[in-house]
């Protein structure tokens, strides 16, 4: 008993009063105050909508909502938590345990979409799907090998991303298609909380990679980065024979991959590197965008033609004008 | 003479894009009561931090430098980055700082930009102030595409700790 006490680090209580990195109180203000459960969402409103869904088109969407469940659950036990050891100050710690049980909240909810719309049993065959579809398996699989114990924490970090900011794609594609097409649309807004979401956990984790990884030698950094390519290009190949699969019979397949290389650079932008699709292959289609962020207003000068520019004059503005 | 003022976190994002630009650009800094006084007219570049309800989108420091009635005077648009996946929020600070000043917003971006941002971005610049500046290569912020991780970002990183 005395041993125990003397060997271990002193506990510490964490002060969010001392920070060592202010992103750490950035992003827990923002994963906070964007909280959110399931039943938030009214989801019955999507009944007779479901109903105008051919039987396969409903297949492949309860389907798509089972290999998301797949990623977030991963997320959620294993992902996440792997990154708590290599956490930089408590305060990150305690982000990555909002991270984690945020994914489990997103792996909840994909329950509520099939208990308000579908029937048991083909929620249970899709269940069976995504323990036996190879390409799941794969690309799970892939990335829990990076996860294990032992590994070297950068590159945990970079499978981190990887999963927030673009395995997770090839089914977001199919609620925003639907919403575009104003099917499933009160489904498509717990899949918009869930992508936000997502986009702030790979944001965050992308830029912890980043600190970790500045003050490296040059070699190392070069080997991280020849890593994380290599691993978007094995991961890409194996999202590609996933998303033929299921989007081969709505001919969308060439449309979701557009939307991959998209979100394969953004991936890759989170942890400071270049593009590595160019940006021909990387036109998404403009509802698909749309239905992402509905409402933002689109119109630019420098995207239109002719237009006049509207020169500014001085207004008196005060700290509080500006909605803090 | 039209100039650029940027913010960029240390996350880096938008440092990146305006290094790709290529064009002279100031920074206003993460912390710290020195901001850039512009002496003329000047276009902001800026990301966006809105939570799921907008609020918060125009970073503390950018705020700071707005304030200023002097500055307000000579900003001529807004530039702002942001992240379609926030959905409505996307690019928000544009918005509100558009709205605030009574400027338009020239153009949205994601993240870092691709290129095709960096080449209009470059195109609507030349035709908003007629011209191009010819850059001094020390006065380009550092960075870019291709080195992700820069001396900048380190002496950023050493000066902060």
């Amino acid at each position: 008993m005395k041993d125990n006490v003397e060997t271990r680090a002193i506990p510490r209580a964490i002060n969010w009063n001392r920070l060592q990195d202010d992103k750490d109180l950035e992003v827990w203000n923002r994963l906070t105050v964007n909280f959110w459960l399931p039943e938030k969402v009214p989801l019955s409103n999507d009944v007779q909508s479901w109903a105008t869904l051919r039987p396969e088109e409903q297949q492949l969407t309860i389907r798509v909502f089972t290999g998301l469940t797949l990623l977030d659950t991963i997320q959620n036990s294993v992902g996440a938590p792997a990154l708590l050891p290599d956490a930089q100050t408590p305060h990150e710690e305690a982000v990555l345990t909002n991270i984690a049980f945020m994914e489990a909240v997103h792996a909840r909810s994909y329950s509520s979409v099939f208990s308000t719309l579908c029937q048991t049993k083909e929620v249970d065959e899709a269940f069976r799907w995504s323990e036996e579809n190879p390409h799941l398996q794969e690309k799970a699989r892939l990335i829990l090998d990076k996860y294990d114990a032992g590994g070297d924490p950068n590159k945990r970090k970079i499978a981190s991303v990887f999963l927030e900011s673009f395995l997770f794609y090839s089914g977001f594609y199919l609620p925003m298609y639907w919403s575009s097409r104003a099917k499933l649309t009160n489904t498509a807004d717990l899949i918009r909380l869930i992508i936000r979401d997502e986009a702030i956990h790979g944001y965050y984790i992308g830029y912890k990679f980043q600190r970790a990884t500045e003050r490296l030698p040059e070699a190392e950094r070069a080997a991280l980065k020849e890593f994380a390519f290599s691993l978007m290009f094995e991961l890409y190949d194996i999202e590609a024979r996933y998303t033929e699969e299921l989007y081969d019979s709505l001919g969308l397949t060439e449309d979701v991959k557009a939307f991959l290389h998209y979100n394969a650079n953004k991936a890759l932008q989170n942890l400071g590197y270049e593009a590595l699709f160019p940006d021909s292959a990387c036109e998404v289609n403009p509802a698909i965008l749309a239905a992402l962020s509905p409402d933002s207003e689109n119109h630019d000068f420098f995207s239109g033609s002719g237009s006049s520019y509207v020169i500014g004059k001085a207004v008196a503005t005060e700290d509080e004008d500006w909605d803090f | 003479m039209g100039g650029l003022v940027y913010f960029s976190s240390r996350s880096g994002n938008t440092a990146r894009f305006v290094a790709d630009l290529g064009l002279p650009a100031e920074r206003i800094p993460q912390s710290g009561e020195t901001l850039p006084t512009p002496t003329a007219p000047f276009i902001l570049i800026c990301p966006t931090y809105a939570d799921g309800e907008g609020r918060g989108a125009v970073p503390k420091q950018v705020i700071r430098f707005l304030n200023d009635p002097s500055r307000r005077a000579l900003l001529r648009g807004v530039i702002a980055g942001g992240n379609r996946n926030f959905g409505a929020t996307y690019a928000r600070a544009g918005d509100v700082i558009a709205q605030k000043c009574s400027v338009p917003v020239l153009y949205r971006f994601e993240l870092a930009g691709t290129e095709t941002d960096v080449a209009r971005v470059r195109a609507g610049l030349k035709k908003f102030w007629g011209y191009l500046p010819d850059v001094p290569s020390e006065s380009i912020a550092q960075g870019g595409r291709s080195a992700p991780l820069t001396a900048a970002h380190l002496e950023e990183t050493n000066a902060r700790q």
